[in-house]
């Protein structure tokens, strides 16, 4: 193949020059060049080896439909793998390698394997490889197949912009049809969007150049742009609608280079007129994957937009009306040029690296060059993406648009109206909702589908290496089903995703079955149309913001105090403080606590707000515990529960009065149990006489915890009685401190005696500054959450969700009582009942000593020797600083029966032994709570 | 990426809403005596309607709860109703 660049003509801007390498060689383009036009006009044939067998490929397609042209780039910005060289634009400074070819594209090694084929036919993976064990083959399989390497400065990281828009009419496609289109509907002062996946607008008519409405082709297309945009239309090229979505959305991704990432527009459009065109079918013919063998709307975009002749001596092989006028305007650009009718026989080609001669009978033609076309297929992914039907037209040989989607029309070659001045009519037709009825098409062609029993191979799928052998084999092997061909034989299964070989594989099978073509039907259709970054979905909804974190009003503070902080519960809060290691720093701060005391910000804790003369009975109705005999000033335990009666929280119940409640819930759970108490509210009870309310970010609260809490909360000079006889635990005052309100609760959480004290976020900083002042001499710190979690796990008490699992009840705990006393229903009674819920064999919470001095693996499985299963798991396992050992907590079957037994656990390759004792192992007394 | 009518702040993203439950189930009185068969059938029994069907939906940022009537295969949707009582 020896393509040449023009003197004159093409779109392309002569004045500037673009160096590049390929494959190690300097070449050059020019402005408006894409990667495969640059190639060509250097005479480059073959750009890549195919996937399977490693054959030389050459430029097959002039857009999106390009199978073979696919590159590993390098940009200043970085490498980028598998770039698709008919789409993207040069720069300045490009390194492109030809991928699946080693050390190059002429050069490759592993061309041996072509010599192999007849083994590595359809399934091939799937017999050869089965034995002993796939995946001892996958490796190398990997290797040698696959597209281009992920190199260690690949471009990514990036973020793409996203914009949301909505619009009266969406244009996809801006040639001729599109244009006329966006035009009339715009003048009707509609709201209109054209897209446009070219750099330039004017979609086919730069193929042939001729004059459409007395106007050269770039004046025209400048004369509709600037009636659009004078009208109000948007204009977006370099622009791809590659989805439809649910209720008309759409999604455009917006490329202005390939190493810059591409902008999301989340297009909500009321209609959409479909203007994609297009784009030829491959001849199937012996060795029709030679180099140099490509279609023919492809050799006339070369011509008509890159200035570049394709070929010295080129054969046209197509079936059709156009064939006559392409090979004339080729001749006028020197091209020596002869013409193969393919219904008139079978033709076959011959070279080796690229395409030498077409033959057809006796007729062999020299040539460097073959363009063939069997017919046009309508571009029609985003119709069937949108629900709209097909059907088989047997003169066009081809699916056309049938039953439209909602709000969706197509219109010019998308909808098989391929004559130019048919097209334009039906489009402003379509775009003023007036009717129009298709003229009779002066495209006539004659059907050329592929012919089963060939000999020699010829290729349906050029970029997967499936040939028409090996769709007459998966019919043999009974593969006939469309899914089941795709899967089998990997047809349509490439980057391309078929839009080339899904028409020759569906003709081939029909014809192999014996059926019609839409018999035979087709795949489905999915987005995205053209591959798209993944980063053009996430957009910046990636890292830390993909689920932002809630902050503490404290934050600044904690910061400033040395706080270490980490997420708990979606939550960023103080771990530890101090600059020192996390471990040592815990073991520390829980020492602290029981031996003066901890400050600690509880903020997160649920303060979820339950009013109304219905409240009493609902709070008791949506709780396990019996809430309604719960007096104004008291708080309770207690658990929420699913029907299924699993717990789904824990936290307490204060009582403000008589129909007002706040729960506290746990601090992770505020929205779920929100949303919990929001839906028994509105659906099932009145929601007149129940309100709920989420208080939990307008309340700061500090806990301050030990022996010496009581002294340090006193320097608020509360007017309070905080002595244990007037103020008990599980009881709360309400009062004003420094003319904000403030609540203090006795309830705790590390078993010593507590305060957990509110007050509007706008006062946290002068409660905490007043309480840490109060604290330091008294040898009472800040304390972080890792301390929190060892002190409440030598009291025993639990954390949902760490010490629980979604089969935990209540009674799994100890908590027995309202699943047999409760007079009243609540959520999840039935539920508690159930076999499994009386299952003797349950998992009940437990506490574990380890033998020896190392804590047990949280996770660790209980083991019995004999039946190879799980027992029982460690949930939550510490060093305690307080008890001089291991503890942990688990849930083991038959737990509580079980106590005074050593157990075996097992956790990654080794096991460890432990002993099954009461959960709570300091103060088993409780006295310090009460103190 | 579906547009969904909250009765109380009108249409919005898909994103903003939960499903929460089929309509038609009311909860058995369990201050009697349920059959096993007719607790797992409140907890577990799904009609998933093929063509229209009748829906819980809560809309997260208000929080109101609310029948959503739409079609499974379209996707359309047909309407809403508030649970909450209309004034007399
Ligand atoms: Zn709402």
């Amino acid at each position: 193949m020896s393509g040449t660049r023009l003197s004159s003509g093409g779109l392309i801007d002569r004045a500037r020059r673009i160096d590049f390498n390929f494959d190690g060689r300097s070449m050059h383009g020019f402005g408006g060049d894409t990667l495969a036009s640059a190639l060509l006009a250097n005479g480059t044939g073959i750009v890549g080896r195919s996937f399977k067998y490693h054959r030389p490929r050459g430029v097959w397609g002039g857009w999106f439909d390009e199978p073979n042209a696919i590159f590993s780039v390098r940009t200043p910005k970085g490498s980028l793998p598998n770039v698709l060289g008919t789409t993207t634009a040069l720069a300045p400074g490009m390194d492109i390698r030809s991928v699946n070819a080693w050390p190059n594209a002429g050069f490759d090694v592993k061309g041996g394997l072509d010599l192999f084929s007849p083994w590595l036919k359809a399934g091939f993976y799937y017999k050869t490889f089965m034995k002993p064990d796939w995946h001892l083959f996958e490796p190398m399989i990997r290797r040698m197949a696959g597209l281009g390497t992920l190199e260690p400065d690949m471009v990514e990281g990036y973020t793409a912009d996203q914009v949301h828009a909505q619009c009266d009419l969406l244009v996809v496609g801006g040639g001729a049809a599109g244009l006329a289109a966006a035009e009339a509907a715009a003048r009707q002062g509609k709201t209109v969007w054209l897209v446009e996946d070219h750099d330039t607008l004017g979609g086919g008519l730069y193929r042939m150049g001729d004059r459409i409405e007395g106007l050269q082709p770039t004046d025209w297309v400048a004369a509709r742009k600037a009636a659009i945009e004078d009208a109000g239309g948007r204009i977006l090229t370099h622009t791809t609608a590659f989805g439809v979505f649910d209720h008309r959305l759409y999604g455009l991704a917006r490329q202005s280079a390939v190493d810059v990432a591409p902008t999301l527009y989340r297009l909500r459009a009321k209609e959409c007129l479909l203007a994609s065109g297009a784009i030829d079918r491959p001849v199937t013919f012996g060795n029709n994957d030679l180099p140099g063998i490509m279609s023919l709307e492809a050799g006339l975009e070369y011509l008509g937009r890159y200035g570049v002749r394709v070929g010295n001596a080129i054969a046209i092989a197509a079936n059709h009306a156009q064939a006559a006028s392409a090979a004339a305007r080729l001749s006028e650009a020197g091209a020596k040029v002869s013409l193969f009718d393919p219904a008139k026989g079978d033709l076959a080609a011959s070279g080796r690296r690229g395409v030498k001669a077409l033959r057809q009978g006796k007729r062999a033609e020299a040539v460097d060059c073959v363009l063939a076309s069997a017919g046009w297929t309508p571009v029609l992914h985003l119709w069937r993406h949108a629900g709209g039907k097909l059907r088989w037209d047997e003169a066009l040989a081809t699916f056309l648009p049938a039953e439209a989607p909602a709000g969706m029309r197509a219109i010019g070659a998308a909808n098989g109206t391929f004559d130019l001045d048919q097209a334009l009519a039906e489009a402003r037709a379509f775009a003023m909702g007036e009717p129009y009825s298709q003229a009779t098409t002066r495209f006539t062609l004659t059907p050329t589908l592929p012919k089963p029993g060939a000999k020699g191979r010829q290729w349906i799928d050029f970029q997967h290496d499936v040939t028409l052998k090996d769709i007459e084999l998966a019919e043999r092997e009974n593969y006939v089903s469309v899914e089941h061909l795709k899967r089998y034989t990997t047809l349509s299964m490439a980057s391309d995703q078929g839009k080339t070989s899904n028409i020759p594989g569906l003709a081939a099978m029909a014809a192999l079955t014996g059926k019609t073509i839409p018999e035979v039907g087709t795949t489905t259709f999915r987005p995205p149309f053209v591959p798209v970054p993944l980063a053009l979905y996430h957009g910046h909804h990636g890292g830390q913001n993909f689920r932002p974190l809630k902050r503490l009003a404290l934050e600044n503070v904690h910061r400033s105090s040395g706080a270490a902080l980490g997420e708990y519960g979606g939550w960023l809060r103080p771990a530890w403080y101090g600059d020192r290691p996390g471990p040592e720093a815990a073991q520390s701060e829980a020492r602290m606590v029981r031996d003066a005391g901890g400050i600690l910000d509880a903020s997160p804790l649920g303060k979820i707000e339950v009013m109304g003369p219905d409240a009493e009975a609902f709070v008791n109705f949506v709780y396990y515990n019996t809430m309604k005999t719960l007096k104004p000033g008291f708080l309770r335990y207690g658990f929420l529960l699913t029907e299924r009666g699993v717990i789904f929280d824990d936290g307490v119940v204060f009582r403000m009065g008589p129909n007002r409640f706040v729960i506290s819930s746990s601090s992770s759970h505020a929205e779920g149990v929100t949303g919990m108490l929001e839906s028994w509210r509105q659906d099932g009870n009145d929601p007149d006489r129940i309100f709920v309310h989420d208080t939990t970010n307008h309340w700061s609260t500090v806990t301050v915890t030990g022996p010496k809490a009581r002294d340090v909360t006193r320097s608020l000079g509360l007017d309070v009685d905080l002595s244990a006889d007037a103020f008990p635990h599980m009881t709360f005052r309400e009062t004003v401190w420094r003319d904000v309100a403030l609540r203090i609760a006795r309830v705790s959480f590390t078993g010593e005696v507590s305060f957990e004290i509110s007050v509007p976020a706008s006062s946290a900083k002068a409660l905490w500054t007043a309480l840490a002042d109060a604290g330091r001499p008294l040898g009472v710190r800040p304390m972080g959450i890792e301390a929190l979690s060892i002190l409440r796990a030598e009291k025993g008490f639990i954390i949902i969700g760490k010490d629980t699992d979604g089969e935990t009840m209540p009674h799994d705990l100890g908590f027995t009582l309202p699943r047999t006393k409760k007079p009243t229903t609540f959520v999840g009674d039935r539920g508690l009942h159930t076999d499994a819920a009386n299952d003797p064999d349950r998992r009940q919470l437990v506490g574990l000593s380890a033998i020896g001095d190392t804590p047990l693996p949280t996770g660790a499985h209980l083991i019995d020797g004999t039946d190879r299963r799980s027992f029982g798991i460690v949930t939550s396992s510490y060093m305690s600083p307080n008890v001089n050992r291991p503890i942990a907590l688990g849930l083991v079957e038959r737990g509580t029966q079980r106590m005074g037994e050593t157990v075996t656990l097992f956790h990654l390759g080794q096991t460890y032994q432990a002993t099954l004792t009461s959960p709570v192992a300091f103060d088993r007394e409780g006295a310090r709570i009460h103190a | 990426m579906q547009v969904l009518p909250c009765p109380f702040c009108g249409p919005r993203s898909e994103g903003e809403f939960h499903f929460a439950a089929e309509t038609g189930k009311t909860r058995p009185d369990t201050t009697r005596d349920v059959s096993a068969e007719k607790w797992a059938a409140y907890l577990f029994d799904q009609t998933n309607e093929k063509g229209v069907t009748r829906e819980i939906w809560i809309h997260l940022p208000c929080a109101e709860v609310f029948v959503m009537s739409r079609d499974s295969v379209t996707m359309d949707v047909l309407g809403t109703e508030t649970l909450r009582k209309l004034p007399t």
